[in-house]
């Protein structure tokens, strides 16, 4: 942690900023399941051009992460695709 | 032309009402023909904030029951003759008024005033659907907190998911003393976090909490938030004003003692 990272979270006004920030990134994110329907479709779509997958078994969410050096929580995409066989050219 | 104008917040207790009975007397007070809705049926407030709480014959939900014409549950404030309210049921809850028959109540108002003020109740469920049903634009009331800005981001959301046109925030109760210290959310940091268009910043004040208890606007007067507000109802109606400068005059010897704090 830097100097002048310390004097900055000794601010209770900019803690209240950077956490609001990390908030309502994952609010935002988790809040339009159309959103979410569209990318999986898209991803699908990308991922079955490469790979022969099990479209039933696809998971695909975002979920809260954290990162392991500095401890701080944020939101990450989770794909969890099984696959059946390499299309290999 | 009237214009429908929604105020809201997501969260309860920042301010909704307030905000709606100064906005509402300050706009009769610059001339204009102004109706303000309550749409928190069930949890009516914006009967007491006016001292118009012992007026109420019938209520929009009459008018909607048909029980009554909508002039006879309107209410006109005698000491601001070009506001009027409609207030709603108190011993109802929300769904005794649907999105489609608040559209009809507006529709029915729009002829014979400029502005047409609606009071959200807190919260994301029917009642919200219902009041933000026939407005043109919305004004969102956030105080500099974690929990109230959340709720507004999530609110500014679902106003945009809803088509509304135009969205603007008023940053309530802010503490410029606390702000200079580091110790509370700045209006900018509100602004920037959420991104819409500030028309108001109003200070944690006195005045209000004294007005309120009296049952008379704050709105007009010479206090801060006075002042405050009637820039709002000013910003409403298009003219361009300055933000009031809030900030704490400091002497000299505080700003040495600031000075040393930060070391």
């Amino acid at each position: 942690m830097g100097v002048l990272n310390f004097f900055r979270s000794n601010n209770s006004g900019n803690v209240a900023k950077d956490r609001l920030k990390l908030l309502l990134v994952s609010d935002r994110a988790t809040c339009s399941p159309e959103l979410m329907e569209r990318m999986k479709s898209d991803i699908m779509e990308v991922i079955s051009r490469y790979i022969d997958f099990d479209a039933s078994a696809l998971d695909i969410e975002i979920k809260q992460t954290d990162i392991e050096d500095n401890g701080t929580v944020v939101p990450a995409l989770y794909a969890n695709i099984p696959i059946r066989n390499l299309k290999v050219k | 032309m009237s214009e429908v104008i929604v105020i809201t917040s997501g969260k309860g207790g920042v301010g909704k009402t307030t905000t709606t009975a100064n906005v509402g007397t300050g706009l009769a007070m610059l001339g204009k023909k102004v109706v303000l809705i309550d749409a928190d049926t069930g949890l009516r407030n914006l009967d007491v904030v006016l001292h118009l709480e012992n007026d109420i014959v019938h209520t929009s939900v009459d008018v909607v029951e048909g029980k009554c014409d909508i002039q006879d549950a309107m209410i006109q404030d005698k000491r601001y003759p070009n506001m009027f309210l409609l207030p709603t049921a108190q011993k109802k809850d929300k769904s005794a008024i649907n999105p489609e028959q608040m559209v009809a109540i507006i529709e029915a108002l729009k002829p014979e005033f400029d502005y047409i003020l609606i009071d959200c109740p807190a919260g994301i469920e029917q009642g919200f659907a219902t009041a933000i049903a026939g407005a043109d634009r919305a004004i969102v009331v956030a105080t500099p907190e974690v929990s109230a800005v959340r709720d507004a981001d999530r609110i500014i959301g679902l106003l945009e998911t809803n088509e509304m046109s135009q969205i603007n925030l008023v940053v309530n109760r802010i503490r410029m003393d606390m702000v200079q210290r580091g110790d509370m959310l700045s209006s900018e940091d509100v602004v920037d976090i959420l991104a819409v268009k500030l028309i108001g910043i109003v200070p944690d004040d006195e005045a209000i909490v004294i007005s309120t208890n009296r049952g008379e606007p704050v709105v007009g007067s010479e206090s801060l938030s006075g002042k405050a507000y009637m820039n709002i109802c000013k910003r409403v109606t298009g003219e361009e004003v300055p933000f009031l400068d809030l900030e704490v005059k400091k002497g000299f010897i505080s700003k040495l003692t600031h000075l040393f704090k930060k070391k």
